[in-house]
């Protein structure tokens, strides 16, 4: 028998955790750059339809969020039928030129004609409200519009 | 006096806050996916005047309040818009249109420049069926722009991309090719297919 082994060496060495803290502040770091805060809260249920032709949002011009969708659960008092969420609250249809005029003054001024609107619409609204709300852009002269939507095969929209 | 050192500080909770900070980071983050379908609307013009289009020149897309698909008066399923449109717009019926490979049928739209398509709904209209047929159509004059730039791009230099990809690396920084010669490009199957979709208030 060798006398230099030692009788440590049959116990498992200790998995060395010395690096741990680095590689969750990597991670954390990532995650901190990633995080885009939620601009607004959701006050209506925004599921949005899929399709498969779109095009990224440019996020170099301006964007300003129009939301449209069924109260969500806690806001029934303000009916069944789809409504317009502008910022924070609960819009009528009259209010939309304003808004888009305060967005508008809140831009640089070369800024203002590449404004786009990105509307997001539940998938169950129905049309009428979102036109509405499109006669309205036509009215403000806010004419460049996203219709908003996840990516997949549009045969996913169909199903309830 | 003795020289005392300062007591080193124990880092063994470091990775516990630092987990900490990572799980809010984790579930706080929502990481963006705006992409959707451009639109522009038109703009509202004080006197109207009446632009005479022929009949044959407008292919109506009607989606009514139990979400049925009409073309052309016809009930249609969703599957089948994107065919028909295609159809309809690479008809080339005057001749004019060197590149079109339709039926060049008569009673069809003349050619790509003068074919409108309409799309109509109504109030009840579901917007999940709205944007369907939406992107149908936009699948057909991409599928049309696509075709398009295989024949016209590999004599140009961009053998190895459709319409689609040429916009994308058209609006890409990190592209490195000649994009002067890729605008260009571009903008020939643009004004070879342009995109005509009137959305009916």
């Amino acid at each position: 028998m060798s006398k230099f082994k030692s009788k440590k060496d049959n116990a498992l060495p200790a998995v060395n955790t010395a690096s741990l803290p680095d590689i969750v502040f990597m991670l954390l770091f990532f995650f901190m750059v990633v995080t885009v805060m939620r601009e607004d809260t959701l006050l209506i249920e925004n599921v949005l339809p899929v399709a498969d032709q779109v095009e990224k949002l440019d996020k170099k011009n301006p964007i300003s969020y129009i939301y449209m969708g069924k109260p969500a659960k806690g806001y029934e008092k303000y009916g069944e039928s789809a409504k317009i969420q502008l910022n924070d609250k609960f819009a009528e249809i009259t209010d939309v030129q304003s808004f888009i005029n305060a967005e508008r003054a809140a831009l640089r001024e070369e800024m203002i004609p590449y404004l786009t609107v990105s509307l997001k619409v539940d998938k169950k609204a129905n049309m009428g409200v979102v036109m509405d709300v499109k006669q309205e852009l036509r009215k403000a002269n806010a004419l460049k519009i996203n219709y908003t939507t996840g990516t997949g095969e549009v045969s996913a929209n169909m199903e309830r | 006096m003795a020289n005392r050192a300062a007591p080193e500080v124990n880092a063994g909770s470091m990775a516990d806050i630092a987990f900490l900070l990572l799980i809010f980071f984790l579930v706080t983050t929502t990481i963006p996916k705006d992409s959707g379908i451009n639109r522009k609307l038109p703009p509202i013009e004080e006197d109207q005047e009446d632009v005479v289009i022929k009949e044959k020149n407008i292919f109506t897309v009607l989606i009514n309040n139990n979400d049925q698909l009409f073309v052309e008066e016809n009930v249609m399923e969703l599957s089948e818009v994107r065919a028909a449109a295609i159809a309809f717009l690479d008809n080339g019926g005057d001749g004019s249109c060197s590149y079109c490979h339709g039926l060049k049928d008569p009673k069809s739209s003349d050619n790509p420049d003068k074919a409108i398509i309409s799309l109509k709904n109504e109030r009840e209209t579901s917007y999940a069926a709205y944007i369907s047929v939406q992107n149908e159509l936009v699948a057909a004059y991409n599928d049309l722009r696509n075709t398009r730039a295989k024949e016209v791009a590999p004599k140009r230099g961009f053998s190895d991309m459709n319409f689609v990809e040429m916009e994308a690396n058209f609006s890409d920084p990190k592209f490195n090719g000649n994009k002067d010669k890729l605008k260009e490009v571009i903008d020939q199957i643009r004004n070879e297919y342009p995109e005509k979709l009137s959305e009916v208030q």
